[in-house]
């Protein structure tokens, strides 16, 4: 778990440019870490890349937090 | 100027006139092109032409599984896909009254539909690299309409509407979208007109000759460069003044 949620961290990090202390459990990414909508496609798409899952449309709409990633992450795997 | 050297260009339609003046214009500027047609022939023989860093890729474009498949060929063929060229189309001419659905359906099969797909398929490996660059082929009954032509310049007129959306949601990714509307050009689709509808075409427009497939060409080189990088949503006309728009 703690190590999908670093991986996740440093994603969103390079990805998005914020603060590593900004991406805490409820941060949302399109309201507190800055990202547009595409952002969220490419995270998504970064996020499939890196943990070799696939992550549906349906469900990476549900991926509004960086907790949201860890959880559906760490079930997926 | 207009260096696409390291650069991948897949040309659709590019076992045609328009398609492999376009292919060859990118191949000169120093691209790997990927050419796909639905004819193999043509398309080994414009390869073997190119020499290296040319790749064949056979699709029918009407066909959605082969259609589908074309973006993994093409980034397995090539490493990935910077410039795509919708360049493909097909004409179902008739006058609108006696315009079969299929005839209908068929075009806006390949002329529009399979454009959204294959952007769709080239597009996430553009957004990764932060650069890409897509040209779509319309035409200027696109802008202008033609009696004859309801299907096609219905397509090639939703193909500027789609560029434009596009060129707003990539932006920001360095992925320029734009448009190329030839006029007349000597090409397969032109020559299938009598020496009396060329001629009355010609009346039209103020260049008093048709158009050739390395003046299209130059302009879809211009659209794929590094240095066309500020210009999106953009349609150029190359249509000898036919239409001033």
């Amino acid at each position: 778990m703690s190590d999908v949620a670093d991986r996740v961290r440093k994603i969103v990090v390079e990805h998005l440019g914020v603060e590593e202390e900004k991406v805490t459990e409820n941060a949302s990414f399109i309201d507190d870490l800055g990202a547009d909508s595409l952002d969220t496609v490419e995270l998504v798409m970064a996020f499939e890349e890196e943990f070799g899952i696939e992550i549906p449309d349906d469900a990476a709409e549900t991926i509004q937090t960086f907790g949201d990633a860890v959880k559906f992450i760490s079930e997926a795997q | 100027m207009f260096d696409l050297t390291g650069k991948t260009a897949l040309v659709t339609g590019a076992s045609g006139g328009l398609g492999g003046a376009i292919a060859k214009a990118l191949h000169g500027a120093g691209a790997t092109v990927g050419l796909s047609g639905t004819r193999t022939e043509p398309l080994e023989a414009l390869a073997a032409e190119l020499g290296d860093r040319a790749h064949v890729l056979p699709c029918d474009l009407s066909n959605s599984e082969a259609l589908a498949a074309l973006p993994g060929q093409a980034a397995a063929a090539m490493g990935s896909v910077d410039i795509l060229v919708n360049n493909a189309g097909i004409t179902r001419d008739n006058l609108f009254i006696r315009m079969s659905d299929d005839d209908w359906d068929k075009v806006i099969a390949v002329n529009l539909t399979s454009v959204a797909r294959l952007t769709k398929g080239v597009i996430r490996g553009m957004m990764k690299a932060r650069w890409g660059r897509v040209v779509n082929i319309s035409s200027v009954v696109g802008a202008t309409g033609n009696a004859g032509q309801a299907n096609y310049a219905a397509a090639k007129a939703g193909m500027v509407g789609m560029s434009k959306a596009l060129a707003a949601e990539f932006a920001g990714r360095g992925i320029t979208v734009n448009c190329v509307a030839p006029g007349f050009i000597t090409t397969a689709m032109t020559d299938k007109l009598n020496d009396d509808q060329k001629s009355a075409i010609l009346t039209q427009v103020p260049a008093g000759r048709m158009g050739t497939p390395e003046e299209i060409a130059a302009a879809v080189l211009y659209l794929a460069s590094p240095e066309a990088g500020y210009v999106t949503g953009a349609t150029l006309h190359v249509n000898g003044g036919m239409a001033m728009i």
